[in-house]
């Protein structure tokens, strides 16, 4: 295990290192301390490396991630894992706006609560968020999977494109063109899955999830439906 | 009846005959008129600029002897490996989706040749366009449609774009015509759909996240990479000062003559300012900042010509970007494709509907049978061309007013022909030193 001291060493040595990794086959692990909520953190990494962070990170961190197994021991700012593209993300605690933004690829679990915005125009994510999540969250989601054990709050899925929605709570509202959808065989299954590598298999079981996704009315402009757009 | 002299008819200025028929396309379709292209209505523009050129108190250059360089410098201010363009004048970021393959392949080949760089749009890099584009910027836009690290790290430039010129807080659409197979694989959306772009970025809002989601990019990729901030020019004043606070190594303002590839007509004549007003504007909240000349401006909306250019730099800009004249060079709206174009219920040279795919010139079009009628190594030949006539031109203007680099054209070198263009650029009106707001009254 190779310790970094961010705030002694800094976020450009730190990021240099990672991405210095590219090519490495064996998986090699690293741990963060003091991180002290800075932005970035571990962001553009591209190789099979467990990181882990010490502590709270700010704005972006595993932004980009590929391959990495990034960990946060506490809180993470907005954007964390930002258009990841594969890997795991891991939050202990809580994240803020825009979680999982974008995200083509790779798995996202935020152990607490998410804020708003969460898998926001995600393109393939998976993520799992074992609380709630804040408004408007999974807008214009193009595909992936977003699990929420807990609630979720007003405008789920709003303009939704082929994202596939869980919750097992309340959902405040729904966003325009997003619909609830009947539970079949292959969404148990796939959510079976997702719940175990999201590490909440002990917390919920399938059946007691609702399924959420797009209308599709809003996929051809159609005048009738001017107010939604 | 005796033939009395009868009023003749009289077209209204206000509902002019395209007026009423526009109101009739409505009141039949119920749905607003979508097009491409830019602004059609007349403004003010670098048409009413004129240059002084030298006499005796200013000596001109020789035409053919003294150099007149043309070369400029992007991304000086943080990145490790800036932009060195032979050229001032850039091709502007236009989507693979928007445009065929082959029409971003003889971008490439044509910018290349000339020296100079083109930019990827809404839908990511396509590997005909990397591939033949020494210098390639890559747009991070809202849509972030086939965004990843490996293309942002062979791009040679990035540019954050937060608007357009034809557009200024509006976001992208892409008709489901355009949306073949491959367009749909590359935004990860189904075929066919009508797909819109969002307007706002979806990880970021504001001067201070914005600053964030900089130090990011350039993190992710080591520091190396100019970034460019492209802004609609709205308040450019302002979005120039907080993009160069942002860290910004370049600022992108695109007037609202800017060419789109599909928005609504309405958009595209009532929003925005036109580019004259936007450059001293840009340039001041440089020159406030002590960061003219360090943060790069480039700017761009209805740049047509050498004069063009040569006007743009004198008012401070350090580069242009074209669209529209592109796509003209490489052949589109051409008048050999008149027969087609009446087919589609208009003429050359007013073709607007790029939004619907059936381009006759087979450049703003997905369509197999209609690109595959564009020759890329030929168009790119033709974009070659036409920026060499673009510099050489701006470069006779500036050895006529006695400059060695277009670079050192000025303000003082130019006069205004209206009282609007005065105004907005900052100019005196020709033959008197009456700029309005600024001198007098
Ligand atoms: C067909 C077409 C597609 C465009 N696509 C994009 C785009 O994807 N992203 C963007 O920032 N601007 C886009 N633009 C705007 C150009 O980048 C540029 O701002 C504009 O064309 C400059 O004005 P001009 O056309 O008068 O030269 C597009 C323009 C055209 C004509």
């Amino acid at each position: 295990m190779q310790t970094f001291d961010l705030e002694a060493q800094g976020l450009r040595a730190l990021n240099a290192a990672l991405h210095a990794l590219k090519g490495q086959t064996n998986m090699t692990a690293w741990e963060v301390v003091n991180p002290r909520g800075a932005h970035a953190i571990a962001a553009g990494v591209d190789a099979l490396v467990d990181v882990t962070v010490r502590g709270s990170t700010g704005y972006y961190c595993a932004g980009m991630n590929k391959l990495a197994t990034i960990r946060v021991k506490g809180s993470a700012g907005p954007g964390v894992a930002e258009n990841m593209m594969s890997g795991t993300v891991i939050i202990d605690g809580d994240a803020s706006q825009y979680a999982g933004a974008t995200g083509r690829g790779g798995l996202l679990v935020i152990k607490g609560n998410a804020s708003s915005r969460c898998g926001i125009s995600m393109k393939g994510i998976d993520i799992v968020v074992h609380g709630s999540i804040g408004h408007m969250s999974a807008f214009m989601a193009q595909s992936g999977n977003l699990v929420v054990l807990g609630d979720a709050g007003d405008a789920l899925g709003d303009s939704l494109y082929e994202a596939r929605i869980f919750v097992r709570g309340r959902v405040k509202s729904l966003g325009a063109d997003c619909i609830e959808k009947e539970m079949r065989d292959e969404h148990y299954a796939a959510l079976e899955d997702l719940l175990r590598r999201g590490e909440a298999d002990a917390k919920a079981r399938p059946e007691e999830f609702r399924r959420y996704g797009s209308a599709r009315k809003l996929y051809t402009f159609n005048i009738d439906n001017a107010s939604s757009y | 009846m005796t033939d009395l002299p009868r009023t003749p008819p009289r077209y209204s200025a206000t509902f002019t005959p395209a007026v009423n028929a526009e109101i009739r396309r409505a009141a039949a379709t119920g749905i607003y008129d979508i097009r491409g292209g830019g602004t059609k209505r007349h403004l003010p523009h670098f048409d009413d600029l004129l240059f002084l050129g030298a006499s005796i108190s200013r000596y001109p250059l020789e035409g053919y002897r003294e150099k007149c360089a043309t070369d400029v410098w992007l991304g000086t201010r943080h990145a490790k490996k800036p932009i060195h363009l032979e050229i001032p004048v850039t091709i502007a970021g236009m989507s693979f989706g928007a445009l065929s393959g082959p029409a971003k392949e003889a971008l490439g080949r044509g910018a290349t040749m000339a020296g100079t760089s083109t930019t990827t749009g809404d839908g990511g890099m396509t590997e005909e366009e990397r591939g033949h584009s020494k210098t390639l910027v890559y747009q991070y836009l809202p849509s972030r449609y086939g965004m990843n690290p490996d293309d942002l790290r062979r791009a040679d430039a990035i540019e954050i774009v937060v608007g357009q010129g034809a557009k200024p807080g509006g976001g992208g659409m892409l008709l489901g015509q355009k949306i073949s197979d491959r367009v749909a694989t590359m935004r990860n959306l189904p075929k066919g759909i009508d797909q819109r772009s969002a307007c706002r970025h979806p990880d970021w809002t504001g001067p201070d996240d914005l600053e964030i989601k900089i130090m990011e990019l350039r993190e992710i990729t080591d520091w190396e990479k100019p970034i460019y901030v492209k802004v609609g020019g709205a308040r450019p004043y302002y979005d120039t000062a907080l993009a160069v606070k942002a860290g910004a190594d370049v600022v992108v303002v695109d007037g609202m003559q800017g060419g789109t590839a599909a928005t609504q007509d309405v958009f595209i004549e009532h929003v925005g300012m036109p580019i004259l007003a936007c450059i001293p504007q840009a340039v001041k909240a440089l020159q406030d900042l002590g960061m003219h000349r360090k943060v790069q401006l480039i700017v761009s909306g209805g740049i047509r010509s050498g004069a063009d250019v040569a006007k743009a730099l004198a008012l401070g800009a350090d580069a242009v970007a074209i669209g529209t004249a592109a796509l003209i060079a490489l052949g589109d709206n051409d008048p050999r494709w008149e027969e087609e174009y009446q087919k589609l219920g208009t003429t050359a040279d007013a073709y607007d509907d790029w939004h619907e795919g059936r381009d006759p010139a087979g450049i703003t079009t997905q369509d197999p049978d209609l690109y595959s009628r564009f020759d890329p190594i030929l168009g790119g030949r033709r974009l070659k061309n036409y920026l060499k006539v673009m510099t050489l031109e701006a470069q006779t203007i500036a050895r006529a007013c006695g400059k060695n680099h277009l670079h050192n054209l000025e303000p003082e070198d130019l006069c205004a022909l209206t009282i609007e263009a005065a105004a907005m650029a900052g100019v005196p009106i020709a033959g008197t030193s009456w700029i309005p707001g600024r001198t007098g009254f």
